[in-house]
């Protein structure tokens, strides 16, 4: 009885011993819960409450516009060339960090983390002197008749430069802590180069890979500062979701903006779904193992 | 197959990993490279490997020079210090990868990849195992796994860098005579890397002893731990107690005791370096006749088949001596006792 007492004393003290009283765990749960309401629920409730506020035929009057369903494809063209290029990129610099020794390596990793250094509207104006039409490589543009200021290959650039580091970063501490071992390994069984990324690698970070990709797409569709300088704001031509819904409300035009800014804020939804999923499925197979490591010690007293 | 090692030279930076190394292993022998943590053993092992190359000198594989061989064609088994098991896969596909990479023409049927991998976990005992993942392993059993995998791809060579490095005193024991017994089934010519003196006096047909990034010395177990090339050697094969000394008279003295005689003559006054084993001391209540030195008891630790006896010499160092258990009887030796020490054998190594 009194072992069991002992016991129970002890698992209190435990306890008590992490937790704070009532009143100071619902003030700091008060807080947070107060201040995540205010800054991100309400503005996202606000926005599809003003998308509707019209009502639903004026609602679809402005997303089915022509010029609304023309930026919704320049996002989408955009995300679809952006995400794939990063992705890329972003496999590759991780690789050749992780798993090489090289001098600039560290001038490189600094490099990677410019576009988050810099204001997007100046990593735009950089573009417009470079391609503009009195940029460095203007005139030689003009002559080619090639355009990119202005026009779509433009909002591209500037897009992919803005989400660079996001893969990247995502994967370089990630297979920094796995190492070169397993891969080795697989050199030493006889496997080659394609062999051992697609076998060996590309399975240890195929998670890092989804996360980083779904953040890259989320700041793709939602880039507005770089993108608003280098695209010229032509209605139905060069104009992206977030540049579309900054037009119609200069217009006064709110219902409308609204409208088109749920299309984006559904997208960041989905976005954050998508994340939460990866998340847990990473998670749950890291738990699915830890779990039966139990089950191994019984079996190595047999 | 036998490997041969020439004048290998391997430098990080500015440290020297490996100068000048050459090493030769007959085909079917188990070699071991015995050294400290930075001694340039686990280099050697990756430059034999392929998955380092050196700055100069070169490797044969039956006296084909293979130096410019890419890792994947040298063919051979190399076991990670860690294991480095593919995390992702299980059991029986960490084994069967060698198989499954190989280019089609010469690529096992499916059929022919599972006999294979099944038959290779029987062999290391883990065929039970086969459909779990590495994390649900205990180490022994990982080891196990990554020494089948090594094996899949039929090496002509395998290399194993500190194979029992991770794990618990009892599971290294059994393992290393199961390491041994496998090595005298599939005579397969290896080489494995390791700190520990037992394991690579126990394991190996030779043991390399490493230090510095040269080979010090090059035996049998028995050579190396009998003879020992020099005073390093002497110390990191095994317990040793070293005295300094000075030469007089073709005698070497520590304190006012003359220790015995060098093997050859040495000049007086040079100094003298006494290595004795904690087991080549005997103790006596009273002097013998033989050369001995007087000590204080210190500490005894009776637990294990050798009594660990600590002296403190009448010139001051502290001296390890082990006894065995029926003599620690007979004496019935206690805490502070006053006694006699003598050798029986020594070791003096005159420095120059």
């Amino acid at each position: 009885m009194s072992s069991s007492t002992a016991v129970r004393t002890l698992a209190a003290a435990r306890a008590s011993s992490t937790t704070e009283p009532a009143f100071v765990r619902f003030g700091l749960l008060g807080v947070a819960l107060a201040f995540l309401g205010l800054f991100l629920i309400v503005p996202v409730a606000v926005v599809f409450e003003q998308a509707f506020a019209k009502g639903g035929a004026t609602y679809l009057a402005a997303v089915g516009e022509p010029e609304a369903l023309a930026a919704l494809r320049l996002t989408l063209i955009t995300a679809a060339i952006v995400v794939p290029v990063n992705l890329v990129f972003g496999l590759a610099a991780a690789w050749a960090i992780a798993k090489f020794e090289f001098t600039g390596k560290s001038a490189l990793i600094t490099l990677i983390d410019l576009p988050f250094a810099v204001s997007p509207v100046i990593s735009g104006m950089v573009f417009v002197l470079l391609f503009g039409a009195r940029g460095l490589f203007g005139p030689w543009l003009d002559a080619h008749g090639l355009k990119i200021i202005f026009a779509t290959p433009g909002i591209v650039i500037a897009t992919m430069f803005v989400t660079l580091p996001l893969v990247a970063r995502e994967l370089i501490p990630l297979m920094h802590a796995h190492g070169t071992e397993e891969e080795e390994a697989a050199v030493s069984l006889g496997a080659g180069g394609w062999q051992t990324f697609f076998r060996v690698t590309l399975p240890n970070i195929k998670w890092g890979v989804l996360y980083g990709v779904i953040l890259c797409n989320a700041r793709a569709m939602g880039e507005f500062g770089a993108v608003s300088v280098v695209s010229g704001h032509i209605r139905g031509v060069t104009n992206t979701l977030p540049l579309h819904v900054e037009i119609l409300y200069n217009e006064y035009n709110s219902a409308a903006a609204f409208a088109v800014a749920s299309l984006l804020a559904a997208l960041a939804l989905v976005t954050l779904v998508a994340k939460r999923l990866v998340e847990s499925k990473a998670h749950s197979g890291r738990n699915g193992l830890t779990a039966s490591t139990g089950e191994r010690k019984e079996q190595d007293e047999h | 197959m036998s490997i041969e090692a020439r004048g290998i030279t391997k430098t990080f930076g500015t440290f020297t990993a490996l100068q000048d190394v050459s090493l030769h292993v007959p085909t079917g022998e188990l070699v071991a490279l015995l050294g400290p943590s930075g001694s340039g053993k686990t280099t050697l092992l990756r430059i034999i490997a392929g998955l380092e190359i050196p700055d100069a000198g070169a490797v044969l594989f039956d006296g084909e020079d293979a130096t410019g061989r890419n890792v994947r064609d040298r063919r051979v088994g190399f076991v990670f210090q860690h294991y480095a098991l593919f995390r992702h896969m299980t059991v029986f596909d960490n084994v069967a990868f060698g198989l499954r990479v190989r280019p089609r023409p010469v690529r096992p049927s499916r059929q022919g990849i599972r006999d294979r991998v099944m038959d290779l976990l029987k062999l290391v005992q883990l065929d039970w195992l086969s459909d779990r993942y590495p994390t649900q392993l205990s180490g022994g059993q990982r080891q196990r796994v990554a020494l089948a995998r090594a094996l899949a791809v039929e090496p002509r060579v395998l290399l194993l860098d500190e194979p029992f490095g991770a794990l618990d005193a009892r599971v290294r024991q059994e393992l290393r005579r199961w390491l041994r017994r496998l090595h005298d089934d599939l005579h397969i010519t290896g080489v494995f890397v390791t700190h520990d003196q037992e394991e690579a006096l126990e394991v190996a047909d030779r043991v390399v002893v490493m230090n510095h990034g040269r080979a010090v010395q090059v035996g049998t177990p028995e050579e190396v731990y009998h003879h020992p090339a020099s005073p390093f050697v002497y110390h990191f094969l095994g317990k040793v107690n070293l005295f300094h000394g000075r030469v007089e008279d073709g005698q070497v003295f520590v304190g006012e005791i003359a220790m015995g005689l060098p093997g050859d003559a040495a000049p007086d006054a040079a100094e003298a370096k006494v290595y004795v084993r904690p087991h080549h001391f005997d103790i006596d209540r009273k002097p013998n006749g033989r050369g001995h030195f007087r000590a204080r008891v210190v500490h005894i630790n009776p637990a294990g088949p050798q009594v660990k006896v600590e002296v403190l010499t009448e010139w001051g160092e502290m001296a390890h001596v082990d006894l065995p258990e029926e003599r620690y009887r007979t004496l019935g030796l206690g805490k502070g006792d006053e006694v006699y020490v003598s050798l029986k054998e020594e070791r003096v190594f005159i420095e120059t």
